[in-house]
């Protein structure tokens, strides 16, 4: 059986994937993506968890991560679908209307 | 027995406020009656009382309400009526009630005249107050209240700028002394945890005569003494009493001569308790009456504004006034009190209808040969002229005769520098009388109209009516009710060396008599208690020092008619062959400049200085000033954290939860 360290250290990695691509990356699809992959992190993190203590509270929160998780694809796909097709571009840096 | 002491002050309080709130809207004779109507009612108040009044050797007291209770401590609304407070109520009410129907005639072609006479009952609610009080805070509203009506009124025509400043220097000076007074107030709280007369006095009876050094009654003795010599304008305080001659004249004569500030004279006398075991205290008293008397009467003779001669003459008078109570004279104080608000009072009257008179004129060198032109007020001003000069058998004469004959029982130097003042007031009072009214007449065709605008007439120049005329009926009546008080008033206390029984001292005695057992008593004159059973030998010793006094008020005719009748020139050849020293007095000894110097150029100098540069612009003002400054700054320095950039805040925010992850690990680990 794989250790509960294993599975915590491969979420830490990928949450901290996903913040670095969040903090680094310039294209909206990816920063979109890397918002995913620390959701993922976290929902690993939680099925590690539930399987070690034997509970399902963790299981049925991951559920619930996840349906949070695409409703809010549905939503950011179509507001970067809009940013696109009045701005033309993907590049966060370059939608700053509201700055200052 | 209930006499219902409330009503007297509560009366003048109903018409102050009537025609202080509505009297806009009056005609000028509701004004006056109401003013009349509430003020005489008082009056008649007073009259029921003095006649129900049975002169019981305890004091009757009326309880109105509770005020201050605080553990251990009371001060209620309550009013005390013995023989002290019974004479002054009298003297209050109907001295005051006679300068009410005077004011009517003198202000009638005055602006704010409904403003006049609220303050004029205003001054007689809180006068009646301060006399009435059965406590010492009590007393204290009263005292007070009687600044502010007295600041008011000196303040009267305030457009006028030398008004106004004299209210706020009659005030200040005030206040100090006030000052003083609170102090003997805390003082008497925290040891006799009472403020009532009665409990005061019976803590302070089971004391010992402080014989040497200060102790407690004799600090609350000196402090009383400094509000005493506020109110009273004694030295050092005196000075605002001059100024304050910039009001209406009716209210020179009630408030100013006659019964306000003859305050500080009753708050002694009702306090004898505490200065008969205070023989240092006392002795302040005393000198700082004597010194007044004298210093005052020497300023008065080189006056020529008629109203600064008879000021200097009041606070001369108030010396005499505490002079006997320096000398535990204290009936002999009262009743000069009482004959002085007589004489004095109309003096003030009579003065101002010479000034009504001649349309505004207060100088007396441009006075003169009035007595034809206006007979009443000419003999009316001689009766009280006289009288305060000490001449039997008027007022003055038995009441300033038993000061100076118990001031001589205690120190022959009182007695001598009481006696020159006698010269002295009788001097400069006739001085007033031959100027105004005999010879001829010095101000010239136009004075009725050209002095107005520069002797504070204010608005007699409106009189319009060119030549002197004698005043209106209803200021006459009032000149010759208070002239036969002046006449008569003397005559309730004959002592008896002249062959009376001097019943007004007997009937103040069971407010006066010693508290002292006798064991204590040899600080104390020992005529004391041994009036009536005087042996014929001091009897007669007393009728050579009367007969002395009115030889010296005689000379002091004589010499007033010397100069100012016979040889008319003289006066001006005397004051250039004396040179600076006439300059000194007709300076007022620059008593007043000295004042500026030591006090009122530091003040303004620090306020501006210290408080207004130092500490209000530098500090308070840069404390403000600066926080806002350092607040910007930081503002500067932080402000690039907010930059609008998502993923920087997103950065911030990771950042902040690794920080707290490695705060927590370290909790964890520890």
């Amino acid at each position: 059986m794989v250790p509960l360290s294993y599975y915590l250290v491969l979420s830490g990695i990928l949450f901290t994937c996903g913040v670095l691509g969040f903090l680094i990356k310039r294209n909206i699809i990816t920063i979109f993506m890397s918002i995913e992959l620390m959701l993922n992190g976290v929902n690993l993190s939680f099925v590690a968890f539930a399987a070690h203590w034997q509970a399902l509270s963790g299981q049925v929160f991951v559920f619930f991560v996840m349906v949070v998780a695409a409703a809010e694809t549905a939503v950011g796909l179509a507001i970067i679908i809009a940013v696109f097709r009045t701005r033309a571009t993907l590049n966060v840096d370059h939608v700053n209307l509201l700055k200052l | 027995m209930t006499l219902h002491l409330w009503l007297i002050p509560v009366l003048p309080l109903i018409g102050a406020a009537i025609n202080g709130l509505l009297g806009r809207r009056f005609s000028r004779q509701n004004v006056a009656a109401v003013a009349l109507g509430f003020c005489g009612a008082a009056f008649v108040c007073a009259l029921y009382v003095a006649a129900r009044f049975s002169s019981p050797s305890v004091p009757y007291i009326e309880h109105l309400a509770p005020w201050i209770r605080a553990g251990n401590f009371h001060a209620d609304f309550s009013f005390y009526l013995d023989q002290l407070s019974l004479v002054m109520l009298l003297v209050v009410t109907g001295v005051g009630f006679l300068i009410h129907i005077y004011s009517v005639g003198y202000m009638w072609e005055e602006g704010g005249f409904y403003r006049f006479f609220s303050y004029l009952n205003l001054f007689m609610f809180f006068m009646l107050t301060l006399v009435l009080a059965s406590n010492y805070l009590v007393m204290f509203i009263g005292w007070e209240g009687v600044g502010l009506a007295s600041y008011l009124l000196i303040g009267f025509w305030f457009t006028k700028d030398s008004a106004a400043s004299a209210g706020k220097k009659a005030f200040i000076v005030n206040r100090i002394g006030d000052f003083g007074f609170l102090i003997a107030l805390f003082l008497m709280i925290k040891h006799f945890g009472s403020l009532n007369f009665g409990q005061v006095f019976q803590s302070v009876s089971g004391m010992e005569v402080e014989k040497s050094g200060a102790g407690l009654l004799t600090s609350i003795g000196l402090l009383l003494m400094v509000g005493a010599a506020g109110k009273s304008a004694q030295i050092p305080l005196y000075v605002w009493l001059p100024d304050a001659m910039e009001g209406p004249t009716p209210v020179s004569a009630l408030i100013h001569a006659a019964t306000m500030v003859t305050a500080g004279v009753y708050m002694v006398a009702r306090s004898h308790v505490i200065f008969e075991r205070a023989p240092i205290a006392l002795m302040v008293v005393a000198i700082i009456g004597t010194l007044t008397a004298l210093f005052a009467a020497t300023i008065g003779i080189a006056q020529t504004d008629i109203k600064k001669v008879l000021a200097y003459s009041t606070i001369s008078q108030l010396g005499y006034m505490f002079m006997a109570c320096g000398v535990a004279a204290f009936s002999a104080a009262i009743f000069h009190l009482m004959t002085h608000a007589f004489f004095k009072g109309l003096l003030f009257l009579a003065a101002g209808s010479v000034i009504h008179a001649v349309g505004g004129e207060q100088d007396m060198r441009r006075m003169g040969g009035l007595r034809q032109y206006i007979p009443w007020t000419f003999w009316t001003m001689t009766a009280a002229t006289f009288a305060i000069a000490g001449f039997p058998p008027f007022a003055g004469f038995f009441s300033k005769d038993e000061i100076l004959w118990r001031a001589s029982r205690v120190s022959l130097v009182y007695w001598g520098i009481g006696l020159f003042t006698a010269f002295l007031t009788s001097f400069y009072m006739f001085r007033l009388w031959f100027l105004t009214f005999f010879g001829e007449y010095r101000g010239g065709g136009g004075a009725a109209q050209e002095p107005a605008a520069t002797h504070g007439g204010h608005a007699h120049e409106m009189h319009g009516h060119s030549g002197i005329h004698e005043s209106p009926r209803v200021m006459l009546v009032p000149l010759v009710i208070l002239a036969v008080l002046s006449v008569l008033g003397g005559w309730v206390g004959v002592p008896g060396s002249l062959g009376g029984s001097n019943r007004f001292d007997k009937f103040l005695s069971p407010v006066f008599h010693s508290t002292i057992p006798p064991r204590q008593s040899e600080g104390m004159p020992p005529e004391e208690r041994t009036e009536g059973a005087e042996p014929a030998a001091g009897r007669s010793q007393e009728l050579l020092y009367t007969a002395i006094s009115v030889g010296a008020a005689a000379f002091g005719l004589y010499l007033a008619w010397l100069l100012y009748r016979r040889r008319p020139e003289l006066p001006a050849r005397i004051a250039q062959r004396l040179g600076r020293v006439y300059d000194a007095v007709a300076n007022k000894y620059y008593v007043d400049q000295l004042y500026a110097i030591l006090f009122v150029k530091p003040v303004v100098e620090g306020s501006k200085e210290i408080l207004w540069h130092g500490i209000d612009q530098n500090i308070i003002d840069g404390a403000v000033n600066d926080s806002a400054y350092n607040a910007r700054h930081v503002s500067d320095a932080v402000r690039h954290m907010q930059s609008g950039n998502i993923r920087s805040y997103a950065g911030w925010i990771a950042a902040g939860a690794a920080a707290v992850i490695a705060y927590m690990v370290w909790l964890g680990v520890r």
